[in-house]
């Protein structure tokens, strides 16, 4: 049973240290990581993903639990207790939705009887992230960016089924934002956010910062930040009002610009 | 001496593979060898022996299949090796026609197949996977983790037996259970013996006999009903 997983700090790309020497990750986090393009956040979760142990560029490693994890999570990706949503939103699979999904929920769950069921919550849920929604038949080089987005993000919270769910940048997905967190909140793990996205990081327990290859800072989301974030939901509800009607081929009108301007 | 033949689709990443295995082999103390076997193009070997200064070699198979040349070399190259007190011979083989596979009993098979290939690579290279004893997949960071996790199920239906190590070739990450599996392996055998039966090397086409269905063919004949999946047994 996964309780926490922690993270020791190693180097930047050009040997800067971490100035965060240790964080642990504990149940039910919900993390943001932060920085400017090309300011290490994805060889950060990669360092996760692949259970660095002073072995990747970055000399980091990476404990559950305190010690090093058995070789069986990096051995056996089914028994992976991460699961990681990277920016490529193009499926290189040429499977049906649906056996695909099937073959995935096969090797990651003990219980056969269950896969039929695991497969349509996975789709219910991965088609309340998406405007068009997916259908089983469809091949998954068919789907759209935003598709296959939410069919990974769903995939990981219902198949997978891990502690920890890592996503990189979701954000540029094309999916309901606030609809994916609220659906994720319901589970209990850790979510990692690779994000650009103030929503997503004021809605973050805490927030680390990258720059230059390196974590500069562990900052909490405070009072003030809290307090700023049902504002920030607000525009964030706005703009995607304005960006739903202009998809649907609608007019603006000025009133709707009313609460920020 | 050990001995390692390394085989796999053009461009999935066996060289690069093969690179870090030479280069953590060489940290352990180990003398490594390298023999490079490809149709009519390689520059493995040169680039290993800049890379590395270790003794490599290459040999073209020309209109030989890759795999009967590995055959026919290989016993000169572990001489060859040895004279060079060689601890483990690399071979890296072009595998191409995917109905008989370069590995040998007495020394590691490794097949390395890359996860942006398709999900029905893995029913398609034949023995060059259900033969080897370890199958290394790169190019991981090129697809979503799922995907990942589906492409090596379908591997463990075609090859339950065959090991899987997923690396980041790239960045020489997942490499040391090749290593390790490596040093677990035995010394080369005097006597060695090709792993599993080889493919007919003769029919009734190859001698010149044109006409098409097999009712015009005697020996080898192969109707389009009755198809089974090639496993090199």
């Amino acid at each position: 049973m996964i309780e926490s997983i922690s993270l020791l700090g190693g180097h930047g790309r050009g040997g800067e240290p971490d100035l965060v020497s240790r964080i642990d990750f504990q149940m039910g986090d919900v993390v943001s990581i932060v920085g400017p393009t090309g300011s290490g956040k994805t060889t950060l979760i990669n360092d996760m993903e692949l259970f660095a142990d002073g072995n990747t560029p970055t000399g980091r490693r990476v404990l559950v639990n305190g010690v090093r994890p058995p070789a069986e999570f990096r051995n056996n990706p089914a028994a992976n207790p991460i699961a990681l949503i990277t920016q490529h939103t193009s499926f290189l699979s040429d499977l049906p939705v649906r056996e695909f999904l099937k073959t995935h929920a096969r090797i990651r769950s003990a219980d056969p009887s269950r896969i039929a069921d695991t497969v349509s919550r996975t789709l219910a849920f991965a088609n309340e992230l998406t405007g068009e929604p997916i259908v089983l038949e469809s091949r998954m080089t068919e789907l759209s960016g935003g598709q296959s987005r939410a069919l990974l993000i769903a995939d990981a919270t219902i198949v997978c089924d891990t502690p920890i769910v890592l996503l990189d940048e979701v954000e540029n997905a094309g999916i309901h934002r606030s609809r994916a967190l609220e659906l994720l909140r319901e589970h209990r793990k850790v979510f990692i956010f690779v994000t650009h996205d103030p929503r997503i990081a004021l809605l973050s327990d805490y927030r680390i910062v990258m720059k230059q290859g390196a974590i500069t800072q562990l900052l909490h989301t405070d009072e003030q930040e809290r307090r700023c974030s049902v504002t920030v939901g607000r525009v964030d509800d706005m703009m995607s009002t304005l960006r739903e009607r202009i998809r649907l081929g609608q007019r603006l009108q000025d009133f709707e610009m009313g609460a920020v301007a | 001496m050990k001995l390692a033949i390394c085989a796999g689709p053009a461009t999935s990443g066996k060289t690069a593979v093969l690179r870090h295995v030479t280069d953590k082999l060489l940290r352990a103390g180990k003398k490594v060898a390298f023999l490079k076997i490809d149709v009519q193009y390689a520059e493995e070997d040169e680039m290993f022996a800049e890379l590395f200064g270790i003794p490599t070699r290459k040999v073209y198979s020309g209109e030989l299949c890759p795999d009967h040349c590995n055959v026919m070399v290989l016993g000169d190259a572990i001489q060859w090796a040895k004279k060079n007190e060689a601890d483990v011979l690399l071979v890296e083989t072009a595998g191409l026609c995917l109905r008989c596979s370069p590995y040998v009993d007495g020394g590691l098979g490794l097949v390395v197949l890359e996860a942006t290939s398709g999900m029905n690579l893995p029913l398609k290279v034949g023995p060059m996977l259900s033969l080897a004893d370890m199958a290394v997949i790169t190019k991981i960071d090129r697809v979503s983790q799922a995907e990942r996790e589906v492409f090596r199920a379908r591997i463990q239906d075609v090859a339950p037996s065959v090991l899987i190590r997923e690396v980041n070739a790239l960045h020489g990450i997942g490499i040391d259970p090749i290593v390790e599996q490596i040093d677990a392996t035995d010394e080369a055998p005097e006597r060695m013996l090709l792993r599993g039966n080889p493919p007919v090397g003769t029919c009734t086409i190859c001698v010149g006999k044109k006409e098409v269905g097999w009712q015009s063919h005697f020996g080898v004949v192969r109707p389009l009903e009755n198809q089974t999946f090639y496993r090199g047994e």
